[in-house]
């Protein structure tokens, strides 16, 4: 023990470490405000926090799971983008290649399973937000945000679906898309649109329609592969990323932490 | 064992499960969590109602196991009473359902689909849903007990206690993301993702099914045509999930648990999101075999399972079988009962404005009670068409195939 001891303070109180941690170990108060505010990451925490804020069982850290599994899939989609095209022609043997040939073979799993998880993960968050009526003056806000990211978090799912470009996508993808074949007004086959006419010309028609902007086609091809991968890896991502940041810096704001206020 | 798994397989079909979840949430909203009794007046009503379900039953098969099973759970949770609220309840109910999923799991069909990758996420959800609920009710019903003694809830006696957010806060949060990087890992090791053949545009699956979290929709779509269903439904959820904090005006409740101060808020989302949402999740992804047909959860996924389709629009029952005359052909005339039906739906806000929920529009003012009731009475729809179409078979109450408008 006494020699784990010693190497502790070695490590500690070396150059390197004192360094990057400019604080130490913080075993006083002062360090442990210093610890949180001079950390770029750990500053997204205020110095304290409400008891019931720091309680699994108040929060049940459904919000921090859910960013937690946004930042799983950050890093395994990143490996993953590695092996993939995303073309018809190779989307489906890339993602072959990717289960039986990459080493560590899990990135795949761990992306997909990570994404359900953090559909419940963002449901569950809700739901605790809702029971604890932390919606309420002044986060009404800070909700509509998060109800935005809860579309988001769907969004991202669902253009993912489409990536292993095998049977379970592309026909997952065509049930759900079909749907916007039935915007009123502007869709195929939506209610109004037949009224939509230039003499006898129909306007809304299965060239131009809502499906046809979210798909890029008449029916799920290349159009569809490409514009759901950049949406997937860089459109949706970017704006969540956006959102996420005004989300939290919101819960600071309004209030901390829910609790009574 | 043959007759448990028929009584599930009955009772799991989407109009019997439906009306039977709908009962148990007003049961445990009436009896675990407002202490009422099963000798008091709504107590009776209660019964009243799952013995006229049995009577009926007599004649209608299902309508027996439904009677059945709903004065079974009826008087289980009347018994148990504030008590479904103590940890060791808690824990057998789990454990009972648990042993249930894995008793369940010995069965072919059953192990079929409940096994199935994509599916393993959805059955889990199954349980967290079951699990958190359990823990927000019960602190809710431990705060207002609190609060009925003159107390505060509990989380108020801490609000003044801070804490420092190292070690406290961060070193909850390393535990966290530790434990979830193990069950992401073992997770990803032990289920393969799914990867079926090569996309190919010209063979269809059956069923052919949306990600599971829109299951929920196309679900609906039983119910609704596509319009509704899968553009102006889910629109309005999104709205309607928006608009609760400015609906909502009630004060009290902020930050804390509690049922007996929000009894309408939690009331309403919890039925929209347990009893609507999560259960037409759960219905689309395990009881949806081939061509969207029902399938019990101990059923064999059959494609050439055979379902009459006999479902008639509102026009006809009202010219055909009430005036025995063909219906009009001129779509105005011929659709106007229907149409009048959804006015008088959607008008009922005013109407009642005046009357019974009087109260509620003064406490609330005009602008947020009416979009509130209009969202309320646009998620009620689903239950009252599913309702209907179980009885009735009816198929749309508005059918105007000459726009697309139906509803």
């Amino acid at each position: 023990m006494a020699d784990l001891r010693a190497l502790q303070d070695g490590i500690v109180n070396s150059q390197i470490w004192k360094s990057i941690f400019r604080v130490g170990i913080p075993n006083t108060n002062r360090k442990r405000v210093l610890a949180v505010l001079g950390s770029l990451i750990l500053h997204l925490h205020p110095v304290k926090v409400r008891r019931s804020g720091t309680r699994m069982s108040y929060t049940w850290c459904m919000g921090g799971t859910t960013f937690f599994l946004f930042l799983v899939e950050t890093v395994t989609g990143l490996l993953l983008m590695f092996y993939y095209r995303p073309t018809i022609e190779y989307a489906f043997t890339d993602i072959m290649d990717l289960r039986e040939q990459a080493p560590f073979g899990i990135m795949r799993e761990m992306h997909r399973w990570g994404a359900h998880a953090m559909v419940i993960a963002v449901w569950l968050h809700m739901f605790r937000v809702f029971m604890t009526g932390s919606y309420k003056p002044p986060r009404e806000f800070n909700w509509n945000v998060g109800v935005i990211l809860l579309v988001l978090t769907l969004l991202l799912s669902f253009t993912g679906y489409l990536l292993p470009w095998d049977q379970l996508a592309i026909w997952a993808i065509t049930v759900g898309s079909s749907m916007a074949r039935a915007t009123p007004g502007a869709g195929n086959e939506g209610p109004m649109s037949g009224l939509i006419k230039l003499g006898d010309i129909r306007l809304i028609h299965a060239g131009d329609d809502a499906r046809f902007a979210l798909i890029g086609g008449r029916s799920i091809g290349p159009a569809t592969l490409l514009r759901f991968y950049v949406l997937h890896c860089v459109a949706i991502p970017l704006v969540a990323g956006f959102l996420m940041a005004i989300h939290f810096w919101r819960v600071r704001k309004d209030g901390g932490i829910s609790g009574p206020l | 064992m043959t007759f448990i798994k028929d009584f599930i397989n009955v009772l799991s079909a989407s109009s019997i499960s439906f009306l039977l979840l709908s009962s148990i949430f007003a049961f445990i909203v009436y009896f675990n969590l407002l202490d009422g009794q099963l000798r008091t007046k709504g107590g009776k009503l209660f019964l009243g109602l799952g013995i006229a379900f049995v009577l009926i039953g007599l004649f209608i098969r299902p309508l027996l196991y439904l009677g059945i099973a709903y004065l079974a759970i009826m008087f289980g949770l009347a018994h148990l009473g504030p008590r479904l609220w103590d940890r060791k309840v808690g824990k057998w109910l789990l454990i009972f359902m648990l042993a249930g999923f894995f008793v369940s799991m010995l069965d072919p069909n059953f192990f079929l689909i409940a096994a199935k990758p994509d599916n393993v996420p959805i059955g889990a959800m199954i349980f967290l849903l079951g699990i958190f609920t359990w823990i927000a009710l019960r602190k809710a019903y431990l705060n207002d007990k609190q609060i009925a003694a003159g107390g505060i809830p509990w989380e108020k006696t801490e609000t003044s206690e801070k804490l420092f957010v190292w070690p406290d806060l961060v070193y909850t949060e390393m535990l966290c993301m530790i434990l979830l990087t193990i069950v992401m890992i073992v997770w990803s090791i032990v289920l393969r993702a799914p990867l079926e053949e090569a996309a190919n545009p010209t063979s269809s699956p059956n069923p052919a099914k949306a990600p599971w979290y829109f299951l929920g929709l196309q679900e609906m779509l039983v119910y609704f045509d596509p319009w509704l269903a899968g553009v102006v439904l889910p629109t309005l959820i999104i709205v309607g999930l928006m608009a609760i904090p400015y609906i909502d005006t009630n004060p009290k409740g902020a930050g804390y648990y509690s049922f007996r101060e929000r009894k309408w808020e939690i009331g309403i989302f919890l039925y929209g999101f347990l009893v609507l949402w999560s259960f037409l999740i759960i219905t689309g992804t395990f009881l949806r075999g081939p061509n969207w047909n029902f399938f019990g959860p101990y059923e064999y996924w059959d494609p050439n399972k055979l379902v009459p389709l006999v479902n008639i629009d509102l026009s006809e029952f009202f010219w055909v079988s009430l005036f025995h005359m063909p219906p009009p052909r001129l779509w105005v005339i011929r659709e106007l009962p229907g149409i009048l039906l959804v006015v008088g739906y959607l008008s009922l806000p005013p109407l009642l404005a005046t009357g019974p929920f009087r109260r509620f529009y003064l406490k609330m003012g005009a602008t947020r009670y009416y979009v509130g009731a209009f969202l309320f009475l646009i998620m009620m729809a689903l239950p009252i068409k599913m309702v209907l179409r179980w009885l009735f078979n009816l198929k749309y109450i508005v059918h105007i195939q000459e726009i697309f408008f139906n509803i």
